[in-house]
């Protein structure tokens, strides 16, 4: 990982961020993403997509079991090949790994406690969801074998956010870890992994769910649902709608256990051991996202423990009497230019065309600060990262971006 | 303004391109934040201003796509919002519903609740009966030819597939039915090169490269869609030309820079800091350009749109793309 910073010359050389060593514990600050992580049980990362909030989770998950010790799992939902280099695994797969204590000495660090890491597998995560909860192995293969529920598992995304919901329960009531940090599945609506075990709840206990597997349980159609079936009937043909049918009695047997499983996982977003963290760059459309679920969230008294902001530019763009300089080197180039180097010219455009790239940036950087300012007010903390000029590629990396948020 | 942006790329095959804008269905997907939907407004944007007849669909109903045109929310009934681009976003029952009516011939309309409810339902259990009433609404305006070109701010990378998809799955599954022969026709019009096309939105960074790159096999292997182009959006401009990198490291030494200084007035560092972390990060994202030219299929049109250094977001920002898309397409 080259550090983001590495001028050769000038005063403005920034030291390379020294890893955190071995030593005695300092207590966390209140107020930071220290403080925060050393008291909570599960951190949710979410926001709108592509702003690192997998790179984000692995980093500060990676901090916290350098800082605070014990247990702590990463678990993504991003199939991130580089995150699994990142963390020296070969591949992430759904039973957690533990990275291993050479990749943090080669980062020149020695973590108090243990990093664990492991990737959601959605279609491995619902058929154990079905093997634990189908009454009797006749009904668990019926089930894992019928197209629906193949289709369901493997195929189409939305499941994913039931399942990363569930999966992280069921790692949180196995009790092995003392800290979680979570990336939530890239969704349609950042609200929908939130909803998702509500919707699944609501799901098994619906009347709807009753009518369609009426007519197979006993071989009489009642009245009510006779032109629903004739309509479903002309659209989706027989074989499909006895697919469907077959499904949802099997699903029915699980009933019990599902309902209660989901109303499990919704207490435990609401528990007061869990908070979210929201990921964003200062972007129009990511940070618009980000903000409404920022207010989602307080809206449904979830614990919005942190707002992070990648990628920010760094602060001397907004430098008013930088901005003087650049306006000059623009206007004067020529003048300025003069005996500097063997070729005036040559460097006259070379001064013109750094200024005209400082003026561009500061547009963009005075823009992003006011709407961080706007963001300020809001949750307990408020991070930003520097826009990092190279890519994270290794346990370094993740550290060095960590080390940002971190106190 | 964009023209050292793609430069350190091979360049483009010859005449695939302008072809862009004669397709009939033009899909735009992309990872969250690259800017699928401001492509997918320039897209309309530029075809209407060549005077094409637009249909601007927005799938994940956000209302971003018609904020582009500075257009009041958009829903089911399309709606003109500038000359000759139609805006509408996608709503299942409303899709659900109009489907019966066309198609039944049945009284439906007290029945029509707890059916749009049960699909609601069912569309929780089996999603693909969500994807394929999109995929169904697009393609059904596509057949009806009242505009010259449809194109959709569709679902990001993660779930195009499963979309696009839909209808070929359900073809598997449904074997008799209406349904089956709804997917035929629609599947026939999907499958059409001519008619149908996928644009992948992408930025030149690691994460949505690499997620392009597993887009592109996927498409190939999983759907009937042909992928068109791939668009990369916010490719930052190369610094310097030949030679000047020299002078200014040269400049960036701690006695040039004193006298620059000195005669300017104030402090140069932080504006030659800020060059160096432009060309930087220019360096970075040209390596990542040239894995997605290097990973794509050489058939696969790459067109470069630059990056906007601007305060604004909105339709300047949807005309200074189609600008720039209009560019890279030739016109």
């Amino acid at each position: 990982m080259a550090p983001a910073e590495r001028p050769r010359h000038g005063a403005r050389r920034r030291p390379t961020v020294a890893a955190p060593a071995p030593g005695p514990a300092h207590p966390p600050r209140q107020g930071s993403i220290d403080g925060l992580f050393a008291a909570k049980e599960i951190v949710v990362a979410c926001g709108p997509g592509g702003v690192g909030k997998t790179t984000t989770a692995a980093a500060l998950a990676a901090m916290a079991a350098c800082h605070h010790g014990g247990r702590v799992l990463v678990l993504t939902v991003d199939p991130a090949k580089r995150l699994a280099d990142a963390l020296g695994l070969r591949a992430l797969g759904n039973t957690e790994c533990r990275i291993p204590d050479d990749v943090f000495k080669q980062a020149g660090a020695a973590p108090r406690g243990e990093l664990w890491a492991a990737m959601l597998d959605t279609k491995e995560s619902w058929d154990a969801l079905i093997r634990r909860h189908a009454p009797d192995a006749d009904t668990r293969e019926q089930i894992l074998a019928n197209p629906l529920y193949r289709n369901i598992s493997g195929r189409f995304v939305q499941s994913h956010d039931y399942i990363a919901m569930e999966r992280l329960y069921e790692i949180h009531a196995e009790g092995k870890y003392d800290l979680i940090v979570v990336d939530t599945p890239p969704t349609r609506n950042a609200l929908d992994f939130l909803d998702a075990p509500q919707r699944m709840a609501d799901f098994f206990s619906s009347r709807l769910l009753r009518w369609l597997i009426v007519p197979y349980r006993s071989k009489l159609v009642n009245f009510a649902s006779k032109p629903f079936y004739q309509v479903a009937d002309r659209i989706l043909g027989t074989q499909f709608l006895a697919d469907i049918s077959e499904f949802f009695i099997l699903f029915q047997s699980m009933h019990a256990g599902f309902v209660e499983r989901a109303e499990s996982v919704t207490r435990l977003l609401g528990d007061r051991r869990t908070t979210f963290m929201v990921v964003s760059t200062l972007e129009a459309t990511p940070l618009r996202e980000a903000e409404f679920f920022a207010r989602e969230l307080v809206h449904r008294n979830l614990h919005l423990g942190a707002i992070i902001l990648n990628k920010v530019l760094p602060a001397y763009f907004r430098d008013p009497a930088a901005a003087r300089v650049a306006e000059t080197l623009r206007d004067r180039s020529k003048e300025l230019a003069e005996g500097l180097t063997t070729d005036p010219s040559l460097t006259a455009r070379v001064l013109g065309e750094v200024a005209e790239s400082f003026l561009n940036f500061s547009v963009v950087a005075v823009r992003e600060a006011e709407q961080r300012a706007e963001l300020a007010s809001s949750p307990e903390v408020l991070a930003s990262v520097p826009f990092f000029d190279a890519d994270i590629y290794d346990m370094a990396g993740l550290l060095q971006l960590g080390d940002k948020i971190w106190a | 303004m964009p023209a050292r942006v793609g430069g350190a790329t091979p360049a483009r095959p010859e005449g695939a391109v302008p072809d862009l804008l004669d397709l009939k269905l033009l899909f735009v997907t992309g990872k969250g934040g690259t800017g699928k939907t401001t492509v997918t407004a320039a897209l309309a944007q530029l075809a209407a201003q060549q005077g094409r007849r637009v249909l601007a669909c927005e799938v994940d109903a956000k209302g971003d796509l018609s904020s582009l045109f500075e257009a009041a929310p958009t829903d089911f009934t399309a709606r003109e919002v500038v000359p000759n681009v139609y805006a509408m976003s996608m709503d299942t029952e409303a899709s659900l519903r109009e489907y019966l009516k066309l198609n039944l011939k049945i009284p439906v309309v007290g029945r029509i609740g707890p059916l749009a409810k049960a699909f609601d339902f069912v569309a929780t259990a089996a999603p693909g009966v969500r994807e394929i009433l999109t995929v169904g609404k697009l393609c059904y305006e596509v057949r009806e030819r009242r505009y010259d070109l449809v194109v959709v701010d569709a679902p990001a990378t993660g779930h195009i597939v499963g979309q696009l998809a839909a209808p070929q799955a359900i073809n598997d599954l449904v074997k008799v039915g209406l349904i089956r022969s709804q997917t035929d026709w629609m599947l026939e019009i999907l499958s059409d090169p001519t008619r149908t096309g996928l644009v992948a939105v992408t930025t030149p960074e690691e994460m949505p490269v690499s997620e392009t790159l597993e887009l592109a096999d996927r498409v190939a292997t999983e759907t009937t869609v042909r992928l068109s182009a791939v668009v990369v959006n916010r490719v930052l401009p190369e610094l310097f030309g030949r030679n000047e990198e020299e002078v200014f490291e040269e400049l960036r030494r701690p006695e040039p820079t004193a006298v620059l200084s000195e005669r300017a007035g104030g402090d140069v560092e932080p504006v030659l800091e800020g060059a160096r972390l432009a060309v930087t990060m220019r360096r970075t994202r040209v390596g990542h350009l040239e894995r997605l030219r290097a990973g794509l299929d050489p058939s696969v049109p790459v067109l470069y749109l630059p990056y906007l250094f601007s305060r604004f977001h909105g339709v300047r920002t949807t005309r200074q793309v189609a600008a720039s898309l209009g560019e890279e397409l030739g016109f």
